[in-house]
């Protein structure tokens, strides 16, 4: 394997990083980021969509089995995150700081029940035949380059998500309720907008969207009640980093985050390079405190 | 006399006879208590509950075969809840309030360390059953899991013998993976083999990228894995997913047994190696024995470990040194225990060496579709343990009887 080849292949998977935090840190965005409420529970919802894959996987054959768990994952956890947002969320509006302690107290629900129903010892999602094998390059400059089909899938998938959002919320009607509700709440209400279905809707998305991580995220890591708790710090991470309300800036803190992880260890190892990336986070929170890509927003700057 | 007032009567009548037969079995003083001190929660809970299990089974038969010393032991089940400020408590607990004769307990080495200090300073006597880095020699703790020389270096005795020069060493970020890479490092290049590349991970890490494009450029003949948890599925995977499954690049590792296997689904793990000191398909009638037990108590779809098996020797091996000791008298118990001479309880010839350490046999094995490992090679007897590794801590000795 050439020098050459070593780079691009941490290039590839620096890219590939950068899309499971993408995907990792959507649905928070949304539900974060747009609405102000800090979900603790959003590793949680990765492990539902994991779960439901598995679910999935056990009663249809395995080829097409992996295409329904994914719909599966985003449908049903869409659904609970609706009950969630409906019992729990819709009431703690306005007060983040209930909001982080009940979504915490859900997440740990959530974990014991995993683990009575599925058991502490994890379930095993394995990849459709269409999705494993690599690409090898044999000869040339990137001799012994290999790039996991796997890992390719997820990064179209993390793109065709984010391109679906922005669409939905540049394009479409209930986008412009939406955007209209994070500008200014108040005046929103005054005009006619329904406010809480917007909340019921974007929280619900954003639910999805994570479900939807979790059944991809299966195929390379494990489904175990507590493995949602290996993502939310690196998704708070990036949505912080990235700005608040900005999906654009998400876009960029996972790339920024994933190429620097995958350069540092080029040199070093994962813990010490995590090391260095939370030292880099540091150091440029100093100096934008408001992420990559600051949004005025009356709503923000309300709370 | 209405229904109400006989039925005070009745139940005063159970309560008298109930503190009768406690007081008639204190008189007789006809019990033994001991600690069985696990995490029963948290997620040490997966591998330490399965120990505690073998351990009630070990006691469970020695009372039905007329208890030690003609004493009926009673276990006292604490739960470490997989923190180790917890198992201190609970350890000081059990000696102190219980006033337990010995423990049976512990898995992580920090849960061991926790423990250290609370037996050594209230004098108790730990019994702990999992292989471990070395480094430590505690008059209180009897030490029956593996010493590094009796699993991870007849590992490389093994790889050697293969032809396998080339090795990448891959860990958890803890003690255990550290020590026991320290002292693989030295060996490897002690033999005049070479090292391509150490790297690890934290606890529950599940991002391998990196670390398969860095074996895929090291070109390694064997990896040497010590990930603990998890990590293991997510490493598995991605390798798998890299064209590089266990039957292309070979895979030792050090925490995966029967259970871990069982959990991770056999086909991502199949064709990687292993090695320990029992497995559930070593051929010898006292483990066969051990299997059927377990199983007709705890189900018949359960597998059993090596550290289990550690777990049920443990207790067996205190009750024998018990009645040689004619006693429970914790200094006459660890003298005796040391003396006992050679027995098959579970895993083959074992017996404690004078370091208060088990002489065992060291297996490798390769995994099986079906979940077991079939053996493909054994140590050509039972191996001293050597607490300190003579090639890494030179001078270091450890003597306690």
């Amino acid at each position: 394997m050439t020098e050459f080849a070593l780079l691009t292949g941490q290039a590839f998977n620096g890219i590939s990083l950068a899309s499971i935090l993408l995907l990792v840190a959507l649905g928070l965005a949304l539900s974060f980021g747009l609405m102000g409420v800090i979900n603790m529970a959003h590793g949680e919802l990765l492990m539902i969509g994991g779960y439901l894959t598995y679910m999935m996987l056990q009663v249809l054959p395995h080829g097409i089995g992996y295409l329904f768990g994914m719909v599966a994952a985003f449908a049903g956890t869409g659904i609970f995150g609706a009950i969630l947002e409906m019992t729990l969320i819709r009431r703690l509006y306005g007060r983040p700081l209930d909001t982080l302690l009940a979504t915490w107290g859900v997440s740990l629900i959530m974990q014991q029940g995993a683990r009575s129903i599925f058991g502490p010892i994890g379930d095993e999602v394995t990849a459709p035949k269409w999705l494993t094998g690599s690409l090898n390059v044999s000869s040339g400059a990137l001799m012994g380059l290999s790039l996991p089909v796997v890992r390719m899938f997820i990064i179209l998938l993390s793109a065709a998500v984010f391109g679906l959002i922005v669409f939905i919320i540049l394009r479409t009607r209930v986008g412009l309720l939406v955007q209209a509700v994070h500008q200014d709440r108040d005046m929103a209400e005054a005009l006619g907008i329904n406010t809480r279905r917007v909340d019921l809707a974007v929280f619900a998305l954003g639910s999805a969207v994570a479900g939807l991580t979790g059944s991809a995220l299966a195929l390379i890591a494990p489904v175990t009640p507590t493995v949602g708790q290996n993502y939310i710090v690196y998704a708070f991470l990036v949505v912080i980093l990235g700005g608040l309300g900005s999906l654009l800036g998400t876009l960029f803190a996972a790339l920024l985050v994933g190429i620097f992880s995958a350069g540092c260890q080029i040199f070093t190892g994962v813990s010490t390079s995590d090391v260095l990336l939370l030292l880099f986070v540091i150091a440029f929170i100093q100096f934008r405190p408001r992420g990559i890509i600051t949004i005025s927003s009356r709503s923000l700057e309300g709370s | 006399m209405n229904d109400k007032s006989r039925g005070a009567l009745i139940i005063i009548g159970i309560s008298v006879l109930i503190v009768l037969l406690i007081s008639r079995v204190r008189a007789q003083d006809s019990t033994v208590k001991v600690g069985v001190l696990h995490s029963l929660t948290g997620t040490m809970a997966i591998s330490e509950v399965t120990v505690k299990n073998a351990t009630m089974l070990a006691i469970d038969q020695i009372n039905a075969a007329g208890g030690v010393n003609g004493k009926q032991i009673v276990p006292i089940v604490e739960d470490g809840a997989s923190e180790p400020a917890i198992f201190a408590q609970k350890a000081q607990k059990l000696v102190q309030e219980d006033k337990v004769v010995t423990v049976f307990g512990g898995w992580t080495s920090a849960s061991r360390k926790a423990m250290l200090p609370v037996f050594e300073r209230f004098h108790g006597l730990l019994w702990y059953p999992v292989q471990f880095e070395g480094n430590e020699c505690s008059p209180d703790i009897m030490y029956s899991g593996a010493q590094p020389n009796q699993q991870i270096l007849p590992a490389l005795d093994w790889a050697k013998q293969k032809g396998y020069t080339r090795y990448f060493l891959l860990g958890s970020d803890y003690v255990f993976p550290r020590t026991a890479n320290l002292i693989l490092k030295k060996h490897i290049i002690h033999d005049g083999l070479t090292v391509v590349d150490e790297e690890y991970v934290p606890l529950g890490g599940t991002d391998f990228s990196a670390i398969v494009n860095k074996i895929q450029a090291a070109k390694p003949d064997i990896i040497f894995n010590t990930l603990n948890g998890d990590s293991n599925v997510s490493f598995f995977k991605q390798m798998a997913a890299a064209g590089l499954p266990p039957a292309k690049l070979p895979v030792m590792s050090f925490s995966i047994a029967e259970p871990e296997a069982k959990a991770m689904g056999p086909s991502i793990v199949e064709g990687s190696f292993a090695a320990w000191n029992y497995f559930q398909s070593l051929d010898d009638p006292a483990s066969k024995k051990f299997v059927a037990a377990y199983k007709s108590r705890f189900g018949q779809d359960s597998v059993v470990d090596d550290p289990m098996a550690h777990g049920y020797l443990d207790v067996y091996v205190w009750a024998a040194a018990a009645e040689k000791a004619r006693s429970f008298d914790i200094d006459k118990v660890r003298k005796a225990a040391v003396t006992l001479g050679w027995k098959d309880v579970v895993m083959g010839k074992t017996k404690f060496a004078s370091n208060q350490s088990l002489y065992q046999t060291a297996y490798v094995g390769e995994l099986q579709p079906d979940g077991q490992f079939r053996i493909l090679w054994n140590s050509s007897a039972p191996i001293f343990p050597e607490p300190y590794d003579p090639l890494t801590f030179p001078g270091k000795k450890c003597l306690i009887h």
